[in-house]
């Protein structure tokens, strides 16, 4: 390569604002290290909310890049199994847990102080209800990045404009960045969700059912983006839509209250499930 | 042809204009009372205007208010003393209880446990509905004699121990309780989804509250302060008894001072000898008005900038 070219290369960097479109997977840098192991698992977990026994004996490992789905009739635990995951349960009163969840050699449930932070942005959590931060839309974005250090507005614009576009909502808020964000349509919202959890860059990104506030086309390209990630992300996702089970997932996890009742690759459960709760339950997406 | 509407139907008829009826006097009622509620206002307003209305021509108001000198006998009405006293109480009893009261409502609402918040709150309440005498009394008694002996010696001054200092301490712990329970009542309606949103993204429990819950509860806040300097400012008996009531504009937080409402309290039935003098104190009166009413304006105007989030 002769100097002149790399020459433009680099002027054209410093000068032109970086666009990027979904067909070029994540271009942005690494800013934050990657922890180097980065296995989750869960072994014979129990969780008691003021003696209600809520997760039984809960053990499942979570594969990588893959899309892990978390199906199960409403009330048996998935948002807690998740919430747990990120230790977010610590916000609920009352609460006990007992077993091992581990990320990599960590142990997540004893994790202290500022290992708990680092979890949390390893392990992004989508709310199942879509919640914008009081702030900007731009602000939203950049929320994650700033409060783990990264200031300049140069590098947070890139960020923001990045994932913005990386869940398809630059070109509808572009012209309103630094305006309220609850100003945004709920599946606006679920999408604004979305790029914030994604913009600290999770190892993992579990999703709540992030496609219920959506319409079909929506929750379509959310299921493409799902897709996309998991080259780089591992993605839980609870759902209740079966269809969209079948459609996406790899690995399927099926729970019914507070237990674990089957788990496995996702044609191995959905074409021969062992369990009769699960066919049961499944026989609702067939029939 | 004619058709008579059947009994069944006039009776509807009649409930349904009955209906519409009670929502038109409802309606009419409510306006006429928040009516009345304004006029009771400016009422007020322009029956104080009247009263100090004799010494506004007596005196140019820009000479009441920057003259230092109160000699009533000598026909000398100076309020500059008396604005600086109520002044140098209100900023100071408001710098002292806000930092607290916020930080106890922070810990209260975000760090502590749920058994602690049990006990805590129904004496905040026991607090705040105590009788300002008694915080007068606790004053004269506690913070007077602590100021006289120690603070003052400390510093190498000597002092009564009635003071700017004493009265800003006496205000600021009567503004604590209402302080903290509005500002706790404003953070519990803060959703708990906020906090999770922002803690999810790996946020600390600090950071939370700083960029999440402060700033979602900003409006309210403004209010609560509002509110509490509007009683500071009205606030009379605690002043009265520990700011030591002398009418020299105080130089620092160890000088005495006589804010006006502790003015208008003291002196309110024996100037009736004086025509001139009931004027006086129904233009320090007006001063008190004007300047709460000011104030809450001007926070309405605040108010509306950062309503957006
Ligand atoms: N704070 C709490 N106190 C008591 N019980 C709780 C609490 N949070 C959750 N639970 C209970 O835990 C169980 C699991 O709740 P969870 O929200 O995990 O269900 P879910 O599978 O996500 O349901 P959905 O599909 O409706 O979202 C429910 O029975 C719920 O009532
Ligand atoms: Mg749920």
């Amino acid at each position: 390569m002769s100097i002149a070219t790399t020459f433009s290369w680099s002027l054209r960097h410093a000068f032109a604002r970086p666009t990027w479109t979904l067909t070029e997977p994540f271009a942005v840098e690494r800013k934050f290290p990657r922890p180097s192991d980065v296995r989750l698992a869960v072994d014979n977990l129990n969780l008691y909310i003021n003696d209600a026994h809520i997760l039984k004996n809960v053990s499942v490992s979570i594969p990588q890049n893959k899309i892990t789905c978390i199906i199960g009739p409403s009330g048996c635990g998935k948002s807690t199994l998740l919430r747990t995951l990120n230790r977010l349960v610590d916000t609920n009163e009352g609460i006990k847990i007992s077993g091992n969840v581990n990320f990599g050699t960590q142990d997540i449930i004893s994790a202290k102080g500022s290992d708990i932070t680092e979890i949390r942005r390893n392990i992004g959590l989508v709310p199942q209800r879509p919640c914008p931060l009081p702030m900007s839309i731009y602000d939203n974005v950049a929320y994650g990045c700033r409060i783990h250090g990264i200031r300049k507005k140069a590098k947070l614009d890139v960020i923001v404009r990045h994932y913005l576009e990386a869940v398809g909502l630059w070109e509808e808020v572009k012209s309103r960045l630094n305006a309220p964000a609850n100003g945004l349509s709920i599946g606006q919202q679920q999408r604004l969700c979305l790029a914030r959890s994604l913009a600290v860059e999770p190892s993992y990104l579990l999703a709540d059912e992030s496609t219920s506030a959506l319409d079909p086309i929506s929750s379509k390209k959310i299921e493409e983006l799902f897709v996309k990630l998991k080259e780089n992300y591992s993605i839980v996702m609870v759902t209740h839509t079966l269809r969209q089970a079948l459609r996406i997932a790899d690995y399927v996890i099926f729970m019914y209250l507070g237990e674990v009742i089957e788990q496995g690759p996702a044609n191995e459960v959905f074409n021969n499930p062992q369990h009769s709760l699960t066919k049961n339950y499944l026989s609702g997406a067939f029939s | 042809m004619i058709v008579f509407p059947t009994p069944v139907q006039t009776t509807l008829l009649f409930y349904m204009n009955y209906r519409y009826l009670k929502d038109k006097v409802a309606g009419h009622l409510m306006f006429v009372l928040s009516a009345l509620s304004l006029l009771l206002v400016v009422s007020m307003g322009v029956g104080l205007y009247l009263k100090s209305a004799p010494i506004l021509a007596d005196h140019s108001l820009w000479s009441l208010i920057s003259a230092s000198e109160w000699k009533p006998m000598k026909n000398e009405f100076g309020f500059f003393p008396f604005i600086m006293g109520t002044a140098w109480v209100t900023v100071l009893a408001v710098a002292f209880a806000l930092p607290i009261s916020l930080l106890m409502a922070v810990f209260l609402t975000e760090y502590s446990r749920p058994w602690l918040r049990r006990y805590v709150f129904p004496l905040l309440d026991i607090l705040a509905g105590l009788p300002s005498v008694i915080y007068g009394v606790w004053g004269t008694l506690l913070i007077v004699p602590w100021i006289s002996e120690f603070v003052a010696p400390s510093l190498s001054r000597s002092s009564s121990g009635y003071t700017v200092l004493a009265g800003g301490i006496v205000l600021g712990v009567m503004a604590i309780p209402l302080l903290v329970s509005l500002f706790i009542e404003l953070f519990s309606n803060v959703s708990q989804d906020f906090r999770e949103a922002a803690l999810a993204l790996g946020a600390t429990r600090w950071q939370t509250v700083k960029h999440i819950v402060l700033r979602k509860s900003l409006p309210g806040l403004i209010a609560a302060v509002v509110l509490a300097v509007s009683r500071t400012l009205g606030e009379t008996i605690a002043v009265l008894m520990v700011c030591g009531n002398l009418a020299v504009a105080p130089g620092g937080l160890l000088d005495a001072c006589y804010p006006i409402p502790a003015l208008i309290a003291n002196n309110y039935g024996e100037m009736l000898s004086l025509p001139l003098y009931e004027s006086a104190l129904m233009f320090a009166a007006f001063i008190l008005f004007f300047v709460v009413l000011v104030f809450n304006l001007f926070s309405r105007i605040v108010l509306r900038k950062v309503t957006q989030y």
